[in-house]
């Protein structure tokens, strides 16, 4: 009769919890004597007798993933145990969407994430959230594509320029798209296409692809009356509005959108399906563009020093890893296609990561480059790439204001780490893990000024405001 | 309504009337206590036990087996149907086989993550008796500092836990943990604020608009406003712990849905308490507190337990949304994964959870009837 309900439960949360905190993990920080410095190579025995051992300050850690296969590096750092190897325990947990992931990382329930790259340099310069984020890793080049629905397909085709056997050449460029976008403008009812995130590769490709071809794809801000416009709509021939990557496929079936451009499987997904056709991938648009990041939070990075360096040591091995063989490709993408990665059929993983890409059904082409994890010393934060990001944010009206060449450069040494990332490979160097031809030792941090685009514009990063006049579609 | 039947085993019993005798069977009472317990099917069987009637309980056995069966097969012919027509070219309904082997498949991949969890273990012994050796060796070498790196590396090995993938399981059981804590929050609160509201009619006119005002409001819209509370709040356990923030941000849009039927209850419950009661303990010159704990509470218990019932209903409910949304390791983030995985297998694993949450539902549900039982004299069904 005396039941005290608020009671029996208060008794069963106070045992669980002084279970959980009997398990409580050490993060002690110790000061680290050695600091970064690369320990002797001894000449004999296997390769971890000469192995660093960084003083660690966090040792269970959590990252989080969007469900892309461009996860890969930190999903197979911690499937074939490089996390372990530095001592660290990682949980990988997959989230719901860009901005919550990147929420959780701001606020510290996570401790780094697969990010876009632009997510880093957004947070940094105050686009969205405003947070201080940080990256010593870029994930991958590439990697991405445009996916068109059928009816729009069927239209485009005919316009297309095709090799004698009938096959589209490519790149295939948005100007048979460009009468379909006009009529539709013209009956009032704007083509709504999707990206990934306001902030993401997607959003700039989607718009540099567009705009190559003419089509105005939308302004974030307009000088003029100095208008703010959170979508992106302003001025716009069609709207390009945000949808996450895995919902991308039933959004265009549904119809709410007529083209996405989205990160792999979700091109596949489409021919696979039949619900649309991948015209063009991010490849075709700049080659070798900078695509995912791992980011943390300075303030994790102020905390956690030698951790930083210990987790890129464990990525630069999986990127390593990923690109060592098609063997190993077909591996991760076994290991990706699990319920808790991405989720996603092998076949439609696998299409994509072994190096071929699917267009029209039945249209396979090889693709050697299409996900790029490692070579071409992909993994390294170069400046340059951070910078072509801040020229798009300044053309599109998400920096409101035209800035100085300096500040780019400023900006980029602000968020782009290649120092962490500089000491993490000699660490393996030193361990026998890597050798020295696999980075780019004394480089400046820029490419190479490079006019491989779809509108065969020179982008020198040294140069960014050149680089933003030549644009006939854009902000100057 | 028979009286009892004690004449039932043993056989050689002749009349059970004796005082002498220390336990007998009583079906009706037995039968009563089941129906009290939510397990009112069983009550029948209990009955034909101490042979009370045994046509009408066979009869009331076969109705309740059978209907229910018949319906369930009426609902699987129906899903049967639906798997082959309800498809589009990127999803579809899976077939009850297909869900059945999807099952199959969680159970599988929970057992891989158990032997996974071992391997790990496993290779953190070898890993620790190897650096063991490299420390010895870089200590016979007179190399102090690298020897201590190295143990200190050892302590953190030895300290580690598993961290792999949640698990389905696993999942539940962070689900039941989250509702727990919520409803607990969601007690707290209402409780002791519903006595203030049915002592006090000042008080409730001050706060009705601000319950009318919140009852409504979708779990969905509490989110961003309880994340951040919690970020504010609560600081980021370890990634092993299990109590992380996010199994709060889900509980706290729990509490903030789920206390207003507890809240209502309690102060209609202690509103309508009998004024000759409140009189015997003016009478008595009970202090407020002994007269909150031994009149009012006891007295309104019924209706607060009643509140208590529809608010853990209404928690659940609200409970995966709130995992979805603040990616709380629980079943909504469960659901929500699978939704992004796109695999064929991926909605039928999202039937599998749906018949999961619904169970749990029910038995959360059975146990707060229970209770309610427990403290209210009239009988109550359903």
């Amino acid at each position: 009769m005396k039941l005290n309900l608020p009671l029996f439960f208060l008794g069963g949360l106070c045992i669980l919890f002084s279970i959980s905190c009997g398990k409580t993990e050490s993060s002690v920080a110790t000061p680290s004597p050695e600091g970064g410095l690369p320990a002797p190579k001894t000449a004999t025995g296997p390769p971890d007798t000469a192995m660093e051992f960084l003083d660690i300050e966090k040792d269970t850690l959590k990252f989080g993933f969007i469900k892309l296969t461009d996860c890969a590096p930190i999903v197979i750092a911690k499937e074939k145990g490089y996390f372990d190897d530095e001592g660290l325990s990682v949980a990988v947990e997959a989230q719901g969407n860009w901005k919550e992931l990147l929420n959780r990382v701001i606020n510290g329930d996570l401790d780094g994430a697969h990010m876009l790259a632009g997510q880093p340099i957004g947070a940094t310069v105050g686009f969205g959230s405003q947070a201080d984020i940080v990256t010593a890793y870029s994930l991958d080049y590439n990697g991405n594509g445009i996916t068109v629905s059928n009816e729009i397909w069927a239209q485009m085709k005919p316009a297309v320029p095709k090799n004698p056997d009938g096959s589209p050449i490519h790149p295939i460029k948005a100007d048979a798209l460009k009468p379909i976008v006009d009529s539709a403008k013209a009956a009032g009812n704007k083509l709504k296409m999707g990206m990934v995130f306001p902030v993401s590769t997607h959003n700039y490709e989607i718009r540099y692809w567009l705009a190559a071809s003419g089509i105005n794809p939308g302004f974030y801000f307009d000088p003029a009356t100095k208008q703010v416009d959170v979508p992106g709509f302003l001025n716009g021939d069609v709207e390009l509005s945000v949808t996450p990557p895995p919902q991308m496929p039933q959004t265009l079936e549904a119809g709410t959108i007529c083209a996405y451009c989205v990160g792999e499987p979700w091109n596949q997904q489409a021919v696979f399906k039949k619900i649309g056709v991948p015209v063009t991938t991010n490849y075709d648009i700049w080659k070798n563009n900078p695509e995912k990041v791992f980011g943390v939070s300075q303030e994790w990075t102020d905390k956690h020093p030698n951790t930083w360096i210990a987790v890129t040591k464990a990525l630069i091995r999986a990127g390593k890893w990923l690109d060592a063989s098609l063997e190993n490709r077909k591996e991760a993408a076994k290991i990706l296609s699990q319920p808790n990665y991405v989720g996603a059929p092998y076949e439609v993983i696998a299409n994509s990561m072994t190096g071929t890409f699917e267009f029209e059904a039945g249209d396979k082409r090889p693709m050697p480059d299409f996900n790029v994890f490692f070579r071409y010393h992909a993994s390294y934060p170069f400046y340059s790439d951070c910078i072509w990001f801040l020229t798009q944010m300044v053309r599109w009206g998400q920096i409101p204001e035209q800035k100085p060449d300096a500040w780019f450069g400023e900006m980029a040494q602000k968020i782009y780490r290649p120092e962490v990332y500089e000491k993490a490979a000699r660490m393996l160097i030193a361990e026998g893990h890597a050798s020295e031809a696999d980075f780019p030792f004394g480089t400046d941090g820029y490419r190479p000024a490079t006019s491989e685009f779809i509108d065969g514009k020179l982008y020198d990063a040294k140069k960014p405001n050149a680089y933003i006049q030549s644009f006939s579609i854009g902000l100057k | 309504m028979s009286t009892t039947t004690a004449d039932t085993h043993p056989p050689a019993t002749p009349n059970a009337i004796t005082p002498a005798k220390k336990w007998s069977y009583n079906p009706n009472k037995v039968a009563h206590t089941l129906e009290k317990l939510g397990l009112g099917y069983f009550s029948p069987f209990a009955r034909l036990a101490g042979r009370d009637e045994p046509a009408k309980q066979i009869r009331t056995i076969a109705q309740n087996t059978f209907l229910p069966l018949l319906a369930f097969a009426i609902f699987l012919f129906g899903w049967q149907l639906c798997s082959g027509t309800v498809a589009t070219d990127s999803q579809k309904i899976p077939s009850p086989g297909e869900t059945w082997d999807a099952w199959n498949g969680m159970l599988a991949f929970s057992a891989a993550e158990k032997a996974k969890e071992a391997a790990y273990y496993q290779s953190l012994e070898e890993r620790v008796a190897r650096f063991s050796a490299m420390a010895s060796e870089a200590r016979a070498a007179g190399n102090t500092g690298r020897a201590e790196t190295i143990e200190r590396r050892i302590a953190k090995e030895e300290a580690k836990v598993y961290q792999g993938t949640t698990t389905f399981f696993d999942q539940i059981g962070i689900s039941i943990l989250t509702i727990s804590v919520g409803f607990l929050i969601a007690t707290l609160i209402a409780v002791p604020l519903g006595i203030l509201c049915g002592l006090s009619p000042l008080v409730n006119t001050a706060l009705n608009p601000l319950i009318q005002l919140f009852k409504p409001v979708s779990p969905l819209a509490w989110f961003p406003i309880v994340f951040v509370f919690t970020t504010w709040g609560i600081d980021q356990p370890p990634a092993s712990s299990i109590w992380q923030r996010a199994l709060f941000t889900s509980a706290g849009v729990v509490t903030l849905c789920s206390l207003w039927p507890t809240l209502v209850n309690t102060a209609v419950g202690v509103a309508s308490i009998d004024k000759d009661h409140l009189n015997v303990a003016k009478a008595l010159k009970l202090g407020w507190l002994k007269r909150i704990w031994k009149i009012i509470l006891p007295a309104s218990l019924p209706l607060i337990f009643t509140g208590l019932r529809v608010s853990i209903g209404v928690g659940w409910m609200v409970l995966v949304a709130a995992d979805m949304m603040a990616q709380n390791q629980g079943l909504g983030k469960f659901v929500w994964d699978m939704y992004q995985n796109g695999d064929t297998a991926s909605t039928a694993q999202i039937i599998i959870a749906v018949f999961f949450i619904g169970g749990i539902g029910f038995l959360l549900d059975r146990i707060m009837l229970v209770f309610q039982r427990l403290v209210t004299f009239e009988e109550q069904t359903i």
